[in-house]
């Protein structure tokens, strides 16, 4: 070794830095984060069409009879109000106009099923919520805790964490249900006691998650930089899980809704006269081969709203996950995924370079402007290795 | 860059004050058994006593094999891991007992840059929090041109456009992230900064950019470096004083010149006659060392001399007696060696 690197003068160094910048001024567009996880978001249709469902059946059961649910909205029945069973209460939708006197049918009592079914999803959704919100907070406190100190600390909680996944849920939740009957608060008292029994699984993602990022180097750095524990916690490690935390808590959400209409229907959850979902479905089984709408209504909103918000999970998990580079042009529309569009003309919209399966050898080139990977995001996956 | 200067030069930071002294420093990491009842059945010796100062202005290099500690030793300096014997002290403060207050403005004084420009910063913030950080846990250091000005002042310092300060990690290269931890790193004006391979996960030509930067940064800052690497000619470049580690020790510490053109320690000789050489005319004009066998198991390391079992000098006394790093007979640098001897051969003529 005669000699060593020869040292670059410094106007070389800015030159080249120069270039670099050029390199990047030129990508048009560059996106922070957010802006990449929302075009990703939106770009996956069925995450997009079950939010618009959620918003629309949120909107629905709120306007319809108003959050006090005694009249507010534009459906002036009252879901408590008893009255005589017109025509043995059979739905009036589409019947007597669009939507009629009783547009989802009465009960037994007279009651107005539609109002009842709004009153109950917004229940429902409180619920939802309630858990969800109790049980992200709890699971990411004790699974950040847990992850990030190690040892005893690590130890205790998660220990208590087993203990809590070695009860049967339904028995738990049941008792915690069953306590919070007795507290001021209703159901939102309710919905954050379930959420005591459903954090779980959130803890043990949180601190996996939580325990690769420990050994991340801008940790280190900022440990090196005399940060203190909460602020690595909260600024630099749940930020960089946070996409672990929402699809969990969509997740849960639709869990919760699932396990109050179970807790209801088993006599643990909402109480009479209040109503929700599943007590809905409870109290009216006995129907279901007589008057099958009391049960059918109610069952078609649980299943809506689950699905809508699974789906909302799902495409938020494709879109928080930084390993996904594909936006919009790239994924196959319904029809493509329905088989109704044919592969090479899904291919053709989407930008991607066709093959041609008959016709002979024919000039294959992609459009201009596209690449394999969907528009320019003014940043290059491939750059990442290359240096100025 | 002293690639001229004569063998028998004088140190040139001998008068300087020391600004970190480091004795005795010992790191073991237990291997225990057992899943609910743990006990410690041995202890890999990532670091196992290590000494040196390290003066004024100075760059210490710091060279070795993968899994001889190197790293080990920067996390200690760092107070990242908590040694197990020995003593750091930063201008004569212990470094190693300090908390809280005390803690956190010693801190300032010690940065790092490390060796993944990828991970070592976080993606989810802005280049201009990231190297605003420091300034957020430090308020007393607050800058008195604002902030956002001083991190602006930083990225033009390190070589960056103060522009894209609103830009994140991932829309630059890996030596313009480098560029940025090393912005982060100066941003509370330390005395030293500790350089865990800060070069080794970048391309030649930007390692040649960031290590002129680092040079350049330290004249005008007088800042002092240890920089520890595993590429030889990386740590020639840059380093005043070089230390040789081998199984977390250190085998030879000495300057820049003496280490590459007069090593004394047998295992630096090998290193030095495994470097490629560039000029194909000198290949084969000198004596090559291929050393035989694997580095021994650190949680069991020989007696004696560490390197003795690949060492072709071993004697009775190697196993016996462990050699202290000391100056021996005509060799000016320090040698952890009963037999060490300055080999010529390994040298090519004109070095």
């Amino acid at each position: 070794m005669s000699q060593s690197i020869p040292p670059i003068p410094p106007e070389d160094v800015r030159s080249a830095t120069e270039a670099e910048d050029a390199k990047l001024a030129s990508a048009q567009r560059s996106y922070s984060q957010g802006q990449l996880v929302r075009r990703r978001f939106f770009a996956h249709k069925p995450a997009v069409v079950s939010m618009a469902a959620l918003i629309f059946i949120i909107l629905l059961s709120i306007t319809s009879i108003g959050f006090s649910g005694q009249g507010t909205g534009w459906w002036s029945k009252s879901f408590l109000a008893t009255g005589l069973t017109v025509d043995g209460g059979v739905p009036t939708m589409f019947r007597d106009g669009f939507l009629g006197e009783h547009p989802f049918g009465q009960d037994s009592i007279g009651r107005d099923y539609f109002a009842m079914v709004m009153r109950g999803t917004q229940q429902s959704l409180l619920v939802a919520l309630g858990v969800a919100l109790s049980s992200t907070v709890l699971g990411v406190l004790v699974g950040a805790l847990a992850g990030y100190f190690r040892g005893w600390i690590e130890a205790v909680l998660m220990r208590i964490t087993d203990v809590v996944i070695v009860v049967p849920l339904l028995a738990l939740a049941a008792v915690f249900g069953a306590y919070a009957q007795g507290l001021p608060g209703g159901t939102l008292t309710l919905a954050l006691f379930i959420g005591l029994a459903t954090w779980t699984g959130t803890a043990r993602l949180v601190r996996a998650e939580i325990l690769s990022l420990r050994e991340k180097e801008y940790v280190s750095a900022a440990i090196a930089m005399g940060a203190h524990p909460a602020r690595i916690i909260l600024k630099h490690m749940l930020p960089n899980s946070i996409g672990v935390i929402v699809v969990n808590a969509t997740f849960a959400i639709a869990a919760a809704i699932l396990l109050e209409t179970t807790l209801s229907y088993l006599g643990f959850g909402v109480q009479a006269p209040e109503t929700s979902l599943g007590a809905l479905i409870q109290n009216n089984q006995n129907a279901f081969t007589t008057r099958p709408w009391l049960f059918w209504f109610p069952g078609l909103f649980i299943i809506a709203i689950a699905l809508s918000v699974n789906f909302i999970g799902d495409g938020l998990r494709d879109a928080i996950d930084p390993r996904q580079k594909r936006t919009g042009s790239a994924r196959p529309g319904w029809r493509t995924a329905f088989g109704l569009l044919g592969q090479a003309t899904a291919e053709e919209r989407s930008g991607k370079q066709v093959t041609e399966l008959s016709g002979g050898p024919t000039q294959m080139q992609p459009p201009a402007g596209m690449t394999d990977h969907g528009p320019d995001l003014g940043y290059d996956p491939t750059d990442e290795k290359r240096d100025s | 860059m002293s690639l001229s200067v004569p063998t028998a030069a004088v140190d040139p930071f001998a008068d300087k004050p020391s600004v970190l002294e480091v004795d005795g420093l010992v790191k073991h990491f237990p291997i225990t058994q057992g899943i609910v009842f743990q006990r410690k059945v041995g202890a890999v010796k990532a670091v196992d006593g290590v000494s040196f100062n390290l003066r004024e202005g100075e760059t210490l290099g710091i060279v070795g094999e993968s899994g001889c500690g190197k790293s080990t030793l920067a996390k200690l300096l760092m107070r990242l891991e908590e040694p197990d014997a020995g003593t750091v002290k930063f201008r004569g403060e212990d470094f190693l007992s300090v908390k809280g207050d005390e803690l956190r403005r010693l801190r300032r004084k010690i940065q790092i840059i490390f060796q993944d420009p990828y991970t070592s910063l976080n993606p989810r913030m802005s280049v201009g929090d990231i190297i605003a950080e420091p300034f957020k846990l430090h308020p007393e250091e607050k800058p008195r041109q604002g902030i956002r000005n001083r991190v602006k002042e930083l990225l033009d310092l390190v070589g960056l456009n103060p522009e894209h300060i609103n830009r994140y990690p991932h829309q630059f290269s890996g030596g313009q992230r480098q560029r940025i931890g090393i912005a982060r790193g100066l941003a509370l004006n330390p005395d030293v900064i500790i350089c865990d391979e800060p070069v080794s996960a970048l391309d030649v030509s930007v390692q040649a950019q960031v290590m002129n930067l680092l040079d350049d940064l330290q004249k005008e800052f007088g800042l002092s470096y240890i920089f520890i690497a595993h590429d030889l000619s990386v740590v020639r470049h840059i380093s005043d004083r070089v230390g040789v580690m081998y199984l977390g020790k250190l085998a030879e510490l000495g300057t820049q010149d003496e280490i590459y053109t007069g090593p004394a320690h047998p295992y630096t000789q090998a290193l030095l006659s495994a470097v490629p050489l560039p000029d194909p005319t000198l290949r084969g004009a000198r004596e090559q060392i291929v050393l035989q066998g694997d580095p021994p198991n650190p949680a069991n390391p020989p007696s004696g001399c560490r390197f003795r079992t690949r060492c072709w000098k071993a004697t009775e006394i190697c196993a016996t007696q462990e050699p202290e790093l000391i100056s021996r007979g005509q060799i000016a640098q320090l040698a952890a060696c009963h037999h060490a001897q300055q080999n010529e051969k390994i040298i090519p003529a004109h070095s």
